[in-house]
């Protein structure tokens, strides 16, 4: 698992609301045997003309947006479908951290399993990072800190941020979730020896049917 | 553990979610909670028992090929089951595991093989089992009251329709359910939404979703788990049930449901996957406990009087831009917020519409039928009681993809097929089709009027103009040519 504790990039602001998953990868993309290239998919239809051509008007073709590690967004970035290729895309394309007032809680999560961070403050905050970078032509960095929750405009003033313990804790530390839980295997077994009993007809096994 | 008598009451999810927790992952579970300024909280995180997990060949393939390459394996395979879906071929006399392409058919392929090596039950085509993972799961009764399920599909939520917890997940939660049947999970915030009073007639499952999306925004449910609730859920049919619950997700609720009744009960017993004779009745009495407590709290409320709901159809690029048939599209300037203003006009942008437009007079080039939403057997029936006797519009193509085996069959047999093709309605194969660019070519830079759950752009194709509406209303605007009210039609039932 990649770890992720602090960054200073460039940032990319793209302040829409409800930017779906579909659009950060559409689906024709997931047809695929392997999850390699799946930058190639990156908000395919934004970024490219109906000719197959990049589309110079959109901000990630654009320098210095083009090398972007950083996304800022407005409400629920990463709403509808649950495909991890979502984020994944992201992080084949450089990204590194989204900021948006709210996210899918699926793209959300699937995030901190791919080395990508979103980070949560108010669409005020997001929106007065997103007029320092676009005055500065996006020469001004944005920093990320994970490890003190915490992300620093070009102006230096700072914000505070609150992550999932446990999936903070996942994403600092590039920690495996499924070693973690298996450390927990007598709990798993304990709990099932009263669940089965309890509730029989939840536990299936081959062929028993 | 405390003593039953004293517990405090409880909602439904409460009483689901706490009968599967393994443990309790946060020292201090209060530690990760914050009250603050933005939309989300974070919340304490659990390790949770996963009764059942399904998988499909694009997502659940994925989880597959990376479970073996961790060298894992699976944990609990009778409570894994595979199904073939979103990418499989439509045409009339397709073979098992025939793709929409030979791509898709690789990944079949590779899905069948994987999931034989971990030893799955699988629903191939062929199967009188198949079709849409949301379809088949409840027509084969692995959708219990009060258990969890899974799937790599954000539409899962669709199963709380049985008063099942079923939420989507991604590829890498679906390798961790593979090999643990456990999930991490953190707690989300309760959302109770009650619909009371009687529907209009001609009103739908369907319409009620939108007419809430349209309400409380795509991002409503962000960090809840929404237990929908009064009278006129309760009269729901399981059918409309599952068609509520699939546009969960469309407001950002990861989880939706309805706590079970006697209608759950009816609908499931018997099934292939329930428990028979002295066993079912034990579930049951466990099922019957599970309703939310009387005095039970919701961290939010909303109230929808069903008399305000009309027929809807959607506008816009996302589910909450919808509006009743006999409205009109709406200004940019008719929204305080500028984002949304912003999102108004990059919405009537690309469906090409222009604000002050009466939603009954906007022509379609397509009509669709299908989806998890609305393929059911009592969807095709309200529309072909809108079609029978009456021939689509020309210039318009008419799809009609049945949401499963069991539902095209069902179809068939009450004569369903026949009314939509001499309609002028194709008659397919059933699967995910057409929802998710399943029909790209055919679709693209065209207007649709669809019975699905996403009108993002380019959902269906290139260029694609998707509008979502019920079964009803795809059906009359099919005969009329454009957005149409399904109540002006007398219908020969």
């Amino acid at each position: 698992m990649e770890s992720f504790t602090r960054i200073r990039a460039t940032a990319a602001p793209m302040m829409r609301i409800n930017i779906d998953t579909d659009q950060i990868i559409p689906t024709r993309f997931l047809l695929r045997t392997s999850e390699e290239g799946l930058n190639e998919g990156l908000f395919a239809n934004w970024r490219s003309l109906a000719d197959g051509t990049p589309n110079p008007e959109f901000i990630l073709n654009r320098a210095p947006y083009d090398r972007a590690e950083i996304i800022l967004a407005d409400r629920n970035f990463g709403c509808g479908s649950s495909r991890e290729a979502a984020p994944r895309a992201l992080r084949q394309s450089g990204f590194r951290a989204v900021i948006a007032p709210s996210f899918g809680d699926i793209f959300f999560g699937n995030c901190f399993r791919n080395g990508m961070l979103p980070v949560i403050l108010p669409i005020e905050t997001v929106n007065g990072l997103a007029q320092q970078v676009a005055s500065s032509h996006g020469t001004a960095s944005i920093e990320v800190d994970l490890e003190h929750e915490r992300v620093t405009a070009p102006d230096g003033i700072t914000f505070a941020f609150v992550t999932p313990k446990k999936l903070r804790d996942m994403l600092l530390n590039g920690l495996d979730e499924i070693d973690l839980t298996m450390q927990l295997d007598d709990s798993i077994a304990r709990f099932r020896a009263t669940d089965r009993a309890k509730r029989p007809w939840a536990y299936l096994e081959r062929g028993s049917y | 553990m405390p003593d039953t008598k004293t517990v405090a009451p409880r909602t439904f999810f409460e009483k689901v979610w706490s009968d599967h927790v393994i443990a309790e992952l946060d020292e201090d579970p209060a530690e990760g909670t914050t009250e603050g300024s933005t939309e989300r909280t974070t919340q304490s995180t659990a390790l949770l028992q996963i009764d059942r997990l399904f998988l499909h060949e694009v997502t659940g393939g994925v989880s597959l090929r990376e479970l073996k390459h961790a060298g894992r394996a699976t944990s609990s395979p009778g409570q894994v089951f595979t199904a073939i879906d979103h990418v499989v071929s439509i045409r009339p006399d397709r073979r098992p595991g025939e793709g929409r392409n030979e791509t898709a058919t690789a990944m079949i392929e590779e899905t069948l093989l994987a999931s034989a090596r971990e030893g799955l039950q699988v629903f191939n085509i062929g199967d009188p089992r198949q079709g849409i993972v949301h379809v088949i799961s409840p027509e084969l009764g692995l959708t219990l009251p009060g258990t969890t399920l899974v799937c790599g599909d954000s539409h899962t939520c669709t199963v709380g329709a049985l008063g099942t917890l079923g939420w989507g997940v991604g590829s890498s939660e679906g390798v961790h359910v593979l090999a643990t049947q456990t999930l991490r999970q953190a707690k989300p915030k309760t959302m109770r939404i009650s619909f009371e009073g009687a529907l209009r007639p001609g009103v739908s499952a369907k319409d009620m979703a939108l007419h809430l999306i349209g309400s409380i925004g795509a991002n409503g449910g962000i960090g809840y788990a929404v237990e929908f609730a009064g009278s006129t859920v309760r009269s729901l049919p399981i059918e409309g049930r599952l068609t509520l619950c699939n546009m969960g997700i469309e407001f950002s609720a990861r989880y939706a449901f309805v706590a079970p009744d006697d209608l759950t009960y009816a609908f499931l017993k018997d099934r292939e996957y329930v428990p028979k004779g002295a066993a079912w009745d034990a579930a049951v009495a466990y099922w019957r406990t599970l309703p939310s407590d009387g005095a039970a709290q919701f961290d939010r409320e909303v109230k929808i009087d069903s008399a305000t709901i009309a027929p809807q159809v959607t506008w816009g690029t996302s589910p909450q831009q919808s509006v009743g048939i006999d409205d009109t599209v709406p200004e940019p300037d008719d929204y305080d917020d500028p984002g949304t203003r912003e999102l108004v006009r990059t919405a009537l942008d690309y469906q090409r519409l222009s604000p002050g437009t009466r939603v009954d007079q906007i022509p379609i080039d397509v009509a669709y039928i299908g989806s998890c939403t609305n393929a059911r057997l009592s969807d095709l029936h309200v529309a072909a009681d809108v079609l029978r006797g009456r021939k689509v519009a020309a210039n318009v193509l008419a799809i009609c993809v049945p949401g499963s085996t069991q539902v095209k069959r069902a179809a068939e047999a009450a004569g369903l097929d026949q009314v939509f093709r001499d309609a002028g309605f194709e008659w397919l194969e059933p699967g995910c089709a057409m929802c998710a660019t399943g029909g790209a070519d055919r679709l693209a830079n065209r207007r649709v009027i669809s019975t699905t759950n996403r009108n993002f752009e380019n959902r269906q194709g290139p260029k694609t103009r998707t509008h979502l509406a019920s079964p009803a209303t795809v059906a009359a605007s099919a005969i009329l040519g454009h957005f149409a009210d399904a109540r002006t039609f007398s219908t020969h039932a």
